[in-house]
């Protein structure tokens, strides 16, 4: 019988694909790597991998201690390397207007009431529940990629990640 | 709509019905499925129709185009649904061979509903990986509606939140794939405080997707407003090319596919596109795609749910292509 390795990539370990053109310009397939981005990244920066319309999907690369950020709508978060612990707080009155797309960084420790937190390792997909309080933590250097709406800290470098 | 309202015939000498929607007239024997309009006639394999056929019920005919093959798909107008032979193929339109025909939802969708019970015999399953199923070829022989009538997991906030869509077990039926062997099963540490429950959630996606019993078949996990995560897992060939109404983003998450990208409108090839673990690209609003995973694979398909994208892009206030750089 056959023995199948499934292969997932990693900030140490990826092979990346690409694009042959036939009649397109590769810059139309927005053509990008997590793993490359987040190599290239600095902790905890949100740079978008995926655009549609004002969605995107962040890559972050998670190391150390993050900030606190909030959101009016819920987000996702994906492990995709490494371990990171989710602490949840529910504020006492929420941080951002409710009609505010995106996250947006508090400033200093949050007022509210711990929700309680979550323990993601590769494959792991866990919610930040709209108007909580959340950051990251992560003892070493990993990855994981964000569902959310573009934020004011959304970083837009496609020119650097893209294939052209 | 009930099922009487479906057009069909008695069984043929094969013990299949044929069936007549409009202008359009489908039987199967035991190889092929036959298909007629007005203007001309298409045969195809019965084993690519049924595959085609079962995703175009079960995504209730998805984004945009679903091309069958070269010849013959649907096109979602969102309440009705273009029925066409030879519209997205340049010699068929140069030829005025072309024919389209719009039907309410209710009326197709019952249609194909039926052609699928119909066609599809007790061994095969169209959903699977032509490796886990049963050829469909030969005369009538039974019917296998648990497969063809599998309920459409969509998550309303996230797979696992309390009240919504649940994990993938062995006892819940479902093991893990023979080629997701090696893929951890552990899940996530959740640490709800009391009355945090519903709030404090996560799960183990990869788990979740090695025990996908199906191929190419986009569910959603998690909704934010509009952005639909729909992951897949995929094995052999996408049955269908997908022909875009809106931009649509893939995010590899485990293995490779190559995709064959090609013009919506006439099928010129434009790009081959091969994604390994980690890779993101853009499938833009004009192509049509259609993939090759040479293993069972894990994609995330990110869909824009928006209802008002298709008008907006045809009217030319939303780019085709989702960023300028
Ligand atoms: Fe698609």
């Amino acid at each position: 019988m056959t023995t199948y390795v499934t292969q997932f990539g990693s900030l140490d370990s990826y092979d990346k694909g690409g694009i042959e053109i036939i009649n397109d310009d590769p810059k139309h397939f927005v053509f990008s790597n997590i793993f490359e981005v987040a190599n290239g990244a600095k902790p905890y920066e949100k740079v978008a991998v995926a655009k549609n319309t004002k969605y995107v999907i962040e890559a972050v690369r998670t190391e150390g201690t993050s900030g606190w950020r909030s959101c009016a709508h819920d987000e996702f978060v994906t492990v995709l390397d490494g371990e990171v612990k989710v602490e949840l707080v529910k504020l006492d009155t929420p941080a951002v207007p409710a009609d505010k797309e995106g996250s947006v960084a508090l400033t200093g420790e949050p007022v509210g009431q711990p929700m309680g937190h979550l323990v993601l390792r590769r494959g792991h997909q866990g919610l930040l529940p709209a108007n909580s309080a959340y950051r990251f933590v992560a003892d070493r250097p990993g990855v994981l990629f964000q569902q959310t709406i573009q934020g004011d800290d959304t970083i837009e470098r496609w020119a650097e990640i893209c294939l052209s | 709509m009930t099922i009487t309202d479906v057009q069909s015939t008695p069984p043929n000498e094969q013990g299949y019905r044929a069936f007549i929607l409009g202008g359009f007239h489908f039987r199967r024997d035991e190889f092929f499925v036959h298909i007629s309009w007005p203007t001309g006639k298409h045969v195809a394999s019965i084993d690519a129709f049924l595959r085609a056929l079962q995703r175009d019920v079960a995504w209730d005919f998805f984004y945009g185009t679903v091309n069958f093959d070269h010849v013959f798909g649907t096109v979602n107008h969102y309440g009705t649904v273009d029925m066409f032979a030879g519209r997205f193929n340049d010699a068929y339109r140069r030829a005025e061979l072309d024919h389209t025909e719009n039907f309410e939802t209710p009326v197709i969708r019952e249609t194909f509903k039926a052609m699928l019970a119909d066609w599809t015999n007790a061994s095969f399953d169209p959903f699977a990986s032509p490796a886990e199923t049963a050829k469909p070829f030969g005369n009538k022989d039974g019917d296998n509606l648990e497969a063809v009538t599998r309920r459409r997991i969509s998550a309303s906030r996230m797979v696992g939140v309390p009240s919504d869509e649940q994990i993938r077990t062995d006892e819940s039926g479902f093991p893990v794939n023979r080629m997701f062997a090696d893929v951890p099963q552990d899940e996530p540490e959740v640490h709800a405080n009391p009355g945090f429950e519903s709030e404090v959630a996560a799960f183990n996606l990869f788990a979740y997707l090695s025990r996908s019993d199906v191929t190419w078949n986009p569910s959603v996990v998690s909704v934010c407003k509009d952005s639909l995560y729909c992951p897949t897992t995929e094995e052999y060939i996408l049955p269908i090319v997908h022909g875009n109404d809106r931009v649509e983003w893939f995010l590899q998450l485990s293995d490779e596919i190559i995709w064959d990208v090609q013009d919506r409108d006439t099928g010129a090839p434009r790009a081959k596109v091969t994604m390994k673990a980690g890779d993101v690209a853009a499938m833009p609003a004009d192509i049509r795609h259609q993939g090759y995973s040479p293993k069972r694979s894990m994609l995330l398909v990110w869909e824009n749910g928006d209802p008002a994208l298709p008008e907006r892009i045809s009217k030319g206030l939303e780019n085709v292509y989702p960023v300028e750089f």
